[in-house]
């Protein structure tokens, strides 16, 4: 009797010791790496949702996504933490990759909170671009500045969102 | 006989005198004048430490949000298992090093990796890209015809995106037609250590006919193409925060090193040049006190 208590006590004591690793993900949550060339917002953090612009159209992903690459385009990445909290990035561009361990990767090249984006300075850039397209005198610098006129555009759009 | 003799004998004697004088005199100088080059190169040693410990700071700090980001550009080539094609041995090895010395072995460190690899048999298809110029320097003599560009003005300021970018570009327009290969760096570990390692590189071939990417959903050439330009600029970004860490760390190892040995050596040169200019005065003094004593 004493010894079934006994192993019964420690199988719940064994539960509890694999319940108190609470930090690293479980099966079936997500470990979100958010990561730009100029700052980390979440290293292999747990988090409930993330919505995601890329080239084939965005996207949210939740937790057991079937594994996927994208290509993230100029837009607004949302992280819905697990406490419900919301978090607006906005992206230039990068990858998204999903693992099949549930593992989530989005690097972008360069990435600002949506606060921190001067909407004047956005106008300027985009119109800065637009001459800049304008102008350009060969193929690869018209690219370029189509390149720059997207990214000014969405950041505007998204800070008058 | 010996009044014959004592006058050349005497002048004999005072020759030596002199010229030992002078000799004395000469080796003074030339004392002193060393004291004040290795002086001048301590304090050059000195200053060259204090601006890699600044750099150095920044770099680490720099580093650190790095970090996650190398480690998520290699984590796809992990997960989905992609494995170097057998049937195609062409690669290639890329050189993270920069274009400044007097940094400890940082640069030799990655050479040797290259130079070693180079030595072996199936040398042949492996193609080498040096960035930074000292890796060129050393690769240069015996493996020049392996080496297809060079980067250079690396190391000066902090790597940025941009530079990654670039090198990426420069890469994937190099026209070598690779299966798979290596970015050879400097991992850093701590200030007084670091290792070499290296991040794996893929053709897209290889990384289609990768065992797990089939699990992987809606993917097709022009994504996958996208995804491994970016992941290789990741990766080369990453690499080269790694390599100006570890340089800046190295070197200011270095340069306290340097600074210490010419303190070593300014020590005993101050020995020596205060001893000579001792035994100068004191002969002169006994000359003096002897032709006073022989006028008496």
């Amino acid at each position: 009797m004493a010894l079934a208590l006994r192993s019964m006590l420690r199988s719940v004591a064994r539960k509890i010791q694999v319940r108190g690793y609470a930090d690293a993900p479980k099966e079936g949550e997500m470990a979100f790496t958010f990561a730009a060339g100029n700052k980390v917002f979440y290293d292999k953090q747990v988090v409930k949702q993330i919505d995601v612009p890329s080239f084939s159209g965005a996207f949210g992903i939740l937790p057991k996504h079937v594994p996927t690459l994208a290509v993230l385009r100029p837009g607004v990445v949302t992280v819905t933490e697990n406490d419900g909290k919301q978090s607006k990035i906005f992206v230039s561009s990068g990858t998204i990759t999903v693992n099949d361990d549930s593992s989530v990767q989005v690097l972008a090249e360069e990435a600002h909170p949506l606060e921190n984006l001067d909407r004047s300075a956005a106008q300027e850039a985009l119109s800065k671009a637009q001459s800049e397209f304008n102008s350009a005198s060969n193929e690869q610098a018209k690219a370029e500045a189509a390149i720059a006129v997207e990214v000014a555009e969405e950041i505007v759009k998204a800070v008058s969102a | 006989m010996l009044g014959r003799f004592a006058p050349g004998v005497c002048t004999q004697v005072t020759m030596v005198v002199n010229q030992q004088q002078s000799r004395n005199m000469a080796t003074l100088k030339a004392i002193s004048m060393r004291l004040k080059s290795v002086k001048n190169i301590q304090k050059i040693t000195q200053s060259m430490k204090m601006v890699s410990a600044a750099k150095y700071t920044r770099a680490e700090r720099e580093l650190r949000a790095a970090r996650p980001y190398g480690e998520g550009a290699v984590q796809f080539y992990d997960k989905a298992e992609v494995a170097a094609p057998e049937d195609d041995p062409k690669q290639l090895y890329i050189a993270m090093t920069s274009d400044r010395g007097l940094c400890g072995a940082v640069h030799t460190g990655v050479s040797k990796v290259i130079r070693n690899r180079l030595s072996e048999p199936g040398a042949e298809n492996i193609k080498v890209i040096c960035v930074g110029d000292k890796s060129r320097a050393i690769l240069q003599r015996l493996y020049g015809k392996h080496i297809i560009s060079v980067a250079n003005e690396i190391g000066r300021l902090p790597p940025t995106f941009m530079d990654a970018a670039k090198l990426a570009n420069a890469i994937m327009t190099s026209g070598y037609d690779f299966a798979s290969g290596k970015i050879i760096y400097n991992k850093f570990k701590s200030v007084v250590s670091y290792s070499q390692a290296d991040l794996p590189l893929f053709s897209q071939k290889a990384i289609e006919s990768a065992p797990k990417l089939a699990i992987y959903d809606s993917l097709d050439s022009d994504v996958l193409q996208s995804y491994m330009e970016f992941s290789l600029a990741s990766m080369l970004f990453y690499a080269l925060k790694e390599g100006a860490c570890s340089e800046q760390s190295s070197r200011m190892t270095a340069m306290d090193n340097a600074s210490k040995n010419a303190g070593e050596m300014i020590e005993k040169l101050t020995l020596t040049f205060n001893r000579t200019r001792q035994a100068v005065i004191t002969r002169e003094l006994i000359e003096i006190i002897s032709g006073a004593a022989a006028l008496e």
